[in-house]
């Protein structure tokens, strides 16, 4: 029986058997270069999975972060209960698998000749990933901007100094205070997150300035895990009462359409005006801004991709992925990003030997943590559908935590979910 | 790793060739397509770094399918595997039993109470070594194996909690032991062998439950 080189792969199953029999450290990739358009969660996994499976690609980051500051699990830091140091990433056991890591930002992607640009210079490329996640579209809402958002009124949505402002903002407000999440339209980064971002600083005003309250100015009329999320609020933060930590305002009336900095007040789409001591704008996004620079995004700006490979159906040889991509079913998550950074990574090694790409497999996994020993969590496996147009759960299975799960549970789902981040981040960058 | 597993591992990998070869037309993704779905809670190829959720590396692939089977249908209690488990096939479940059989196993690295591990040591030899053999440590040339011996303490507690409340089949064999070690030891001998599991130690079974009744 003759082995092709992949099949040679899969039947020793890891290269470590190979090396440890003392064959020459092998080069399948026979030097071929994949150049990765940004660190995150959905880049980083692409390149450590890449070179994982064949030693022989060349693969480059491009990055200009030298530290990468996890979304998931930012607000546990509003909270209080996690530090910045405890979501901060680096890139070192990645650059040790042999991953070139630039610390620059790409300027350009040029498709027809394959080259992605930065400050520096050009590096070519045979295959590109692009996982440039959000970009925040400040102009939809009249007085936002980066400034504003560096300065007073924080959107948090990428995790960083941001981070930093809006807990510290938390800690000096005075107790009495009105905190503003202004949450954003569909489809955006982390669906749960602004409601998880609620229970958080709910769970700090609790205990450390009760008068105080959360105030949810939204775009939506329903969000993900709403049940769940009223159910726990109900619970643990006298939601619907007249005490209540936590207010929810549904769209779309309480659509934020502008900011006034000075005055720290928000106001919607019915012309109320809105005052809070701290005030967290969550903007509409798209695609990051390299994506759409380089062509990638459609109309909707979002870039659309075959399913089965993440690669662009508008620039060929270029593959996006996370955030920035259409993946139907997926909703734009840290475990998305992953789970698609490996999808993306086995087609292009696929592709780069001249094989036709495998079956993909899609999961979603993604926790919430709302109080002590409270967690909640919605998973989904999916599959590509028989003509290959979109991806979509399979039927009877994933789903929310059920709404009478037990105490026990709850805890537990906070323990897994520690357990998430920790294996996530270590599946990404170790 | 040396020759024995290289040819063990060429030797599994071709049988899942035959398989896969096979398994593509009906349009089923690798073993390893599908375990890498798994590694974002339970770790890369199956080795969690914990706090709690389980590592799956090295697993019996009989135990693997059963187990996932059994979240499947609820015959184990969990909180999230038996949502994600009903998206699959028994034929999928045996592609990652085989792809995960494979892996080599990474002890949890825990800390535990190290004066209660010779306690424990002698526990597990009376009351679990018959069923759990060298230790409860992964057995991949054997058959029919649960991992304890490396295996995350919080992971192994809800286990024991499940089991004890009727969340969990719990063998009938395993319940007399249990039943008589916690009568003869208390609660207490739980910790003790939690803080042996955790230890990962060498054990050699001195044959002390062999005269114990079945």
């Amino acid at each position: 029986m003759t082995m092709n080189r992949r099949d040679f792969v899969k039947a020793t199953g890891a290269l470590a058997a190979v090396s440890a029999i003392g064959a020459p450290s092998i080069a399948l990739g026979d030097g071929k270069k994949v150049v990765v358009v940004g660190g995150g969660t959905g880049g980083a996994t692409a390149a450590k999975y890449i070179k994982m499976a064949d030693e022989g690609i060349d693969v480059t980051i491009i990055e200009p972060n030298e530290h990468y500051y996890t979304c998931y699990m930012s607000n546990e830091v509003l909270g209080g209960h996690r530090t910045m140091d405890q979501i901060r990433q680096n890139y070192d056991g990645l650059k040790a698998r042999g991953i070139k890591v630039v610390h620059e930002a790409a300027t350009g992607i040029d498709a027809d000749k394959k080259v992605v640009k930065t400050a520096s210079g050009e590096f070519p490329y045979d295959r590109c990933v692009v996982s440039p996640g959000v970009a925040m579209l400040y102009d939809k809402i009249e007085g936002y901007s980066p400034e504003v958002a560096d300065t007073k009124m924080p959107h948090a949505w990428k995790a960083g100094d941001q981070t930093k402002l809006l807990r510290s903002q938390l800690e000096s407000m005075d107790d009495g205070g009105v905190v503003v999440i202004v949450s954003p339209p569909n489809p955006f980064r982390c669906p749960p997150g602004p409601y998880e971002r609620a229970s958080q600083i709910a769970w700090y005003l609790k205990e450390n300035k009760p008068k105080s309250k959360v105030m949810i100015l939204d775009s939506k009329q329903k969000f993900s895990k709403q049940g769940l999320f009223t159910q726990a609020w109900e619970k643990l933060y006298g939601f619907g009462t007249e005490n209540a930590l936590i207010e929810w305002l549904p769209g779309p009336d309480n659509t934020v359409v502008s900011v006034d900095s000075d005055a720290m007040s928000v106001t919607n789409d019915f012309g109320d005006e809105v005052k809070g001591a701290v005030i967290n704008v969550i903007p509409p996004q798209s695609a990051g801004k390299i994506a759409i620079d380089a062509g990638l995004a459609d109309d909707s700006g979002w870039c659309p991709v075959d399913k089965k490979t993440f690669e662009s159906t508008i620039h060929k040889g270029i593959h996006v992925i996370g955030d920035a991509s259409i993946a139907t079913a997926m909703p734009k998550s840290g475990y998305s990003a992953n789970s698609q950074g490996k999808v993306a990574a086995a087609a292009i090694i696929a592709m780069l030997n001249g094989d036709e790409p495998g079956v993909p497999a899609y999961v979603n996994t993604c926790y919430s943590i709302l109080g002590k020993d409270y967690g909640i969590s919605v998973a989904a496996v999916y599959r590509l559908s028989e003509d290959g147009s979109t991806i979509a759960g399979v039927e009877g299975s994933g789903g929310l935590t059920p709404s009478d799960a037990p105490d026990f549970a709850l805890a537990r789902e906070v323990q897994y979910a520690y357990s998430w981040y920790d294996n996530i981040v270590h599946d990404i960058f170790a | 790793m040396g020759n024995s597993t290289m040819t063990k591992a060429l030797a599994a990998g071709a049988l899942s060739l035959g398989l896969t070869a096979g398994a593509w037309a009906d349009d089923l993704a690798t073993g390893k397509m599908l375990v890498d779905t798994c590694a974002g809670c339970h770790g890369t190829n199956g080795n969690s770094v914990g706090p709690a959720s389980p590592s799956i590396s090295a697993m019996d692939p009989v135990v693997f399918v059963d187990s996932m089977i059994a979240f499947q249908e609820g015959d184990t209690y969990s909180t999230i595997m038996g949502r994600i488990a009903k998206g699959y096939t028994e034929e999928e479940f045996e592609l990652m039993a085989d792809y995960l059989h494979n892996q080599a196993f990474e002890p949890a690295q825990q800390e535990f109470d190290q004066a209660m591990v010779d306690e424990g040591a002698k526990l597990h030899d009376k009351y679990c070594e018959k069923c759990h053999i060298e230790g409860g440590k992964p057995v991949p040339d054997e058959e029919d194996y649960y991992i304890l011996a490396g295996q995350w303490t919080p992971y192994l507690k809800y286990a024991m909690d499940d089991f004890r409340e009727d969340r969990r089949m719990l063998p009938k064999k395993m319940s007399r032991k249990l039943d008589s070690m916690l009568e003869a030891k208390g609660e207490e001998s739980l910790d003790a062998l939690y803080a042996f599991y955790a230890a990962y130690t060498d054990f050699t079974s001195e044959g002390a439950g062999d005269d114990d009744e079945d």
